[in-house]
């Protein structure tokens, strides 16, 4: 149980930090069609991370919300792609398409397992990022001859499998994500 | 003692919050009703994972069956067992009539080419000549798409 708690995490940090990272988008993105576009998918992301906090969350005897918001910045396991800050366009998407392949491929693995709550979690999230996948395929195919682009994608692309450590950005926006929670007296019930 | 018919129609009567037009029922999002004495067991999978309607839809929900003088025991359902294909043909219906386009079936799953394809209707006029605006819209059940006969933008419930 330890060990499907652990995995979990690992993808449910996945989804929220990049949910959040997704959504400082919302109001400012190049055109409207993108700010609903990453609205729209950051709320996906989260929600995605919910539902798996809740399934480690019964196997730790803790609740999602605990496990999402009231561990330290170092013990989250999310990689290191997810974690980055990234104001320019063109690093945005190249992480969403890094981001969404990898991903990919990690939910037909889930979609295989023995564990049948995991694998019918994996297939109803598979289901929604489709869509995602459609999103950043079409911004691939816009984007793939300009330099700019590719330069991001090779800069990106190591970071997707880097969870030993964390960057420095993790740990500003751990600040921002928990603030909230933090100023209220432990046990607060939202 | 109640019926799983009396849950069934109370159940009818829970809209969807953020279309109010359809119920949970027409959404096809209640899976099961079993009755156990005085408690209502009740099976209920999300449309999307992250919709906010979940937490609304679950507490009217509690609260029908409540008001049927049962105890109400709703139990949320994460597989993939719901699909848009779930739901009913009254609800598609109703959800035309408000300007949303029902979905595509399962059968077809989603590529790019499809989407901006001419398969879609619009829900005002029936034309298919409509095209993509956006995959994603106001929700995260929805994409945006326009009608370039009636030149009007509407949207289209996303096949899950």
């Amino acid at each position: 149980m330890q060990e499907r708690a652990q995995l979990l995490l690992e993808i449910a940090d996945d989804e929220l930090i990049l949910g959040w990272r997704d959504s400082e988008w919302t109001g400012i993105a190049p055109f409207l069609e993108e700010d609903v576009a990453f609205s729209s998918i950051a709320q996906n992301e989260i929600g995605h991370a919910r539902a798996l906090y809740e399934l480690a969350a019964r196997d730790l005897g803790t609740t999602a919300d605990e496990l999402a918001f009231d561990r330290r910045p170092e013990e989250y396991r999310c990689c290191e792609l997810v974690e980055l800050r990234l104001p320019e366009w063109e690093r945005t998407i190249a992480r969403h398409v890094l981001y969404e392949r990898a991903d990919a491929e990690r939910l037909e693995r889930l979609k295989a397992s023995d564990d049948a709550e995991v694998a019918g979690l994996a297939a109803k999230i598979d289901r929604e990022e489709i869509y995602h996948r459609l999103h950043a395929e079409m911004w691939h195919e816009r984007l793939k001859d300009e330099p700019r682009y590719v330069e991001a994608l090779e800069e990106l692309r190591p970071l997707i499998d880097r969870r030993d450590g964390h960057t420095p950005d993790l740990a500003a926006l751990w600040e921002e994500m928990t603030s909230v929670r933090r100023s209220q007296p432990v046990g607060t019930v939202w | 003692m109640v019926t799983e018919a009396q849950v069934w129609e109370a159940l009818a009567e829970v809209p969807d919050p953020e279309i109010p037009v359809i119920s949970v029922v027409d959404l096809g999002v209640v899976r099961d009703v079993r009755i156990e004495d005085e408690r209502v067991h009740v099976e209920f999978t999300p449309t999307f994972l992250g919709c906010p309607a979940l937490e609304p839809m679950r507490e009217q929900m509690a609260e029908r069956i409540a008001q049927l003088g049962a105890e109400p025991e709703i139990e949320v359902v994460l597989d993939d067992s719901w699909s848009t294909d779930r739901i009913t043909p009254e609800g598609r219906e109703k959800l035309r009539a408000v300007g949303f386009a029902p979905p595509t079936p399962r059968s077809d799953s989603p590529t790019l080419v499809q989407l901006q394809s001419n398969g879609f209707r619009c829900p005002y006029c029936g034309s298919r000549d409509t095209a993509l605006e956006n995959i994603f819209g106001p929700t995260p059940c929805r994409s945006l798409r326009y009608c370039r006969d009636c030149k009007q933008p509407f949207e289209q419930f996303k096949t899950i």
